[in-house]
């Protein structure tokens, strides 16, 4: 570093310093994206507003709410629903928002499965993306429990009963997790400890390392065109907009997300204000009982299809209990997107409807997926017991079959 | 190799080991921060009295020993006998966890038997599942034996033996 002769209270010296410009420039007026997008480029910028939304309501419940069994309860329900002003507001805001993050990530996620943009360059983007996945479900997961309502206790109860589930019961694992024989106080303050500290920071961290791996590689697009981003900077910079097939990040890429996220937010505003309770489930409005068992336990509706793949096998096969095998293919549902990458044996990166038999593996697992969510939901008797069990097992096949599904369509263009 | 070589490869050992050291060390005092604690490990143990909680024959009478729910219940003279039961004097006891086989939802007594209202699964008076999607029997607590006393969480030669009768 060469010694700064500029003060430090001006222009010029701060410049000097921090580099401002040259930094606005690597990320925003010359972080080029391309034309031949949709709107469902957008939905990077409408996550990372919902998630914004997220901290901000999450910091005014977090000045109310008391991480303690005996007050929980009632810190949300009376003071934070009644006494607070706007304390309501916050609180639907927290939980839709809780709930459309997750409809985004699917959104964002198959996109991305659409498009191809998982794969030769951009590995590390849909890793990174899947971790944030991951890190999400576990915040969704510890945040559910702090209400201490009967759903709260009930789903903390089964979902850290799986770490019980088979051989594991002998390792104490359980009991590790919970700090006690079963769920209890011990366990909702180290949840809240999760859901307010570590797993937010740790989201956070993921959040840039998303950024800093698209940064390079650049965004997909919707013909997958190999862009080369040098040449057509050169040419937008010249002047030569109209034939450049790329545009700055700022102010015209982000202008175009404020258009989607502004749809969005009305979308997600008219859920807050008129439809929240599809976020508010009535059996978490009675508080926490172990002695009492709601009649139906079902996870949130962007769990419902891994919790799905867990009851799928309901009986002993290959001499394996029911609940081991389902526990061993919930297991891989939880990480199953992380592989894609690396299973998909097209050399080409091409959107699906131009690789015909991905178009139909792609629309079956949308289906499929769709198909575990609703029979999540349904108490698992009868005939519903073998819709899940066949919804799991066309889950295993679709990723057993992707490297032969993808090898034949390069194949069938002469790629291979 | 020469000596300075081997003065760096010592100095990066020795700061490799120093730092094993303390990240293992670290590793355990957080691991066992999470352990339940002591006051929580000294209440999972429960007594219950079977002569003097005023139990019915065929009313089943529900206790709580860490965190769940367990049923005892003496048995009618019409109620079979069974290995798996517990057999104090002359009287024949069911003791069972309350959380169904299935998905651990708490079942409940019905004039015979116990049935589970999230999925109907049933049980009898054995604890022997019967009906609907439990898996197997309910479980018995460990417990130990002394004269009309059970304490629970305490492996005794009885509840070994019942849950092996009813497994």
């Amino acid at each position: 570093m060469a010694e700064i002769k500029e003060s430090f209270f001006s222009a010029e010296g701060l410049e000097k310093r921090l580099a401002g410009k040259k930094f606005w420039k690597t990320m925003m007026t010359e972080y080029w994206i391309p034309k031949d997008i949709n709107f469902l480029w957008a939905m990077g910028v409408v996550l990372a507003t919902t998630f914004a939304i997220l901290i901000i309501s999450g910091i005014f419940l977090l000045m109310y709410y008391k991480p303690d069994t005996a007050l929980a309860f009632d810190s949300v329900n009376y003071t934070i629903m009644q006494d607070v002003a706007y304390g309501w507001l916050f609180r639907h805001m927290h939980g839709v928002a809780a709930s459309v993050v997750f409809l985004i990530i699917y959104i964002h996620m198959f996109t991305g499965i659409y498009y191809g943009s998982y794969k030769k360059g951009r590995e590390m983007i849909w890793l990174s993306g899947m971790l944030l996945f991951v890190t999400f479900s576990a915040e969704g997961f510890s945040g559910y429990m702090l209400p201490w309502g009967q759903m709260s206790y009930w789903a903390a109860a089964v979902i850290t009963n799986l770490f019980a589930g088979g051989s594991l019961e002998a390792w104490g694992l359980v009991e590790w997790i919970r700090g006690g024989f079963a769920v209890n106080d011990a366990t909702l303050t180290r949840f809240f400890m999760l859901h307010v500290f570590l797993l937010p920071l740790v989201i956070i961290k993921l959040i840039v390392v998303h950024f800093y791996t698209l940064r390079i590689p650049h965004v997909n697009n919707q013909s997958s065109e190999d862009i080369d981003y040098d040449a057509e900077a050169e040419k937008y910079l010249a002047g030569n907009k109209k034939e450049s097939k790329v545009i700055p990040f700022w102010p015209v890429f982000l202008s175009k997300d404020f258009a989607v996220l502004g749809i969005f937010l009305i979308f997600y505003f008219y859920l807050v204000f008129f439809n929240y309770n599809f976020a508010m489930d009535p059996v978490n409005f009675d508080p926490a009982n172990p002695m009492k068992t709601p009649a139906h336990i079902y996870p949130e509706w962007y769990f419902l299809w891994s919790y799905e793949t867990l009851r799928g096998p309901f009986f002993d096969m290959f001499g394996l209990k029911a609940g081991d095998i389902g526990l061993m293919i919930f297991g891989f549902a939880q990480i199953a997107f992380l592989i894609i990458p690396f299973i998909d044996r097209d050399p080409d990166i091409l959107p699906a409807h131009k690789r015909p038999r991905f178009f139909i593996w792609f629309w079956i697992m949308i289906i499929d997926l769709l198909v575990l969510t609703v029979y999540g939901k349904l108490p698992p008797t009868g005939a519903n017991a073998w819709v899940g069990f066949y919804a799991t097992a066309v889950f295993l096949l679709l990723f057993a079959s992707m490297p032969f599904v993808t090898k034949a369509d390069a194949k069938a263009r002469g790629a291979l | 190799m020469s000596d300075k070589t081997n003065r760096r490869d010592f100095l990066g050992m020795s700061f490799a080991a120093v730092a094993a050291v303390g990240g293992a060390a670290s590793l355990v005092g957080m691991k066992q921060a999470w352990d339940p604690l002591p006051s929580v490990l000294a209440a999972g143990f429960t007594k219950i009295d079977l002569a003097k909680i005023d139990l019915v024959p065929g009313k089943p009478q529900t206790f709580t020993w860490r965190g769940k729910p367990i049923f005892v219940l003496e048995k009618t003279a019409d109620m079979e006998n069974f290995d798996g039961d517990l057999v104090i004097g002359d009287k024949r006891y069911t003791i069972s966890i309350g959380l169904c086989t299935h998905l651990g939802c708490i079942p409940a007594w019905k004039k015979d038997k116990w049935k589970c209202a999230c999925h109907g699964g049933e049980f009898n008076s054995n604890g022997q599942q019967t009906f609907g999607p439990p898996p197997k029997p309910l479980n018995i607590p460990p417990f130990s034996v002394n004269g009309t006393v059970l304490t629970l969480g305490e492996e005794g030669e009885q509840s070994k033996a019942m849950m092996a009768a009813r497994a």
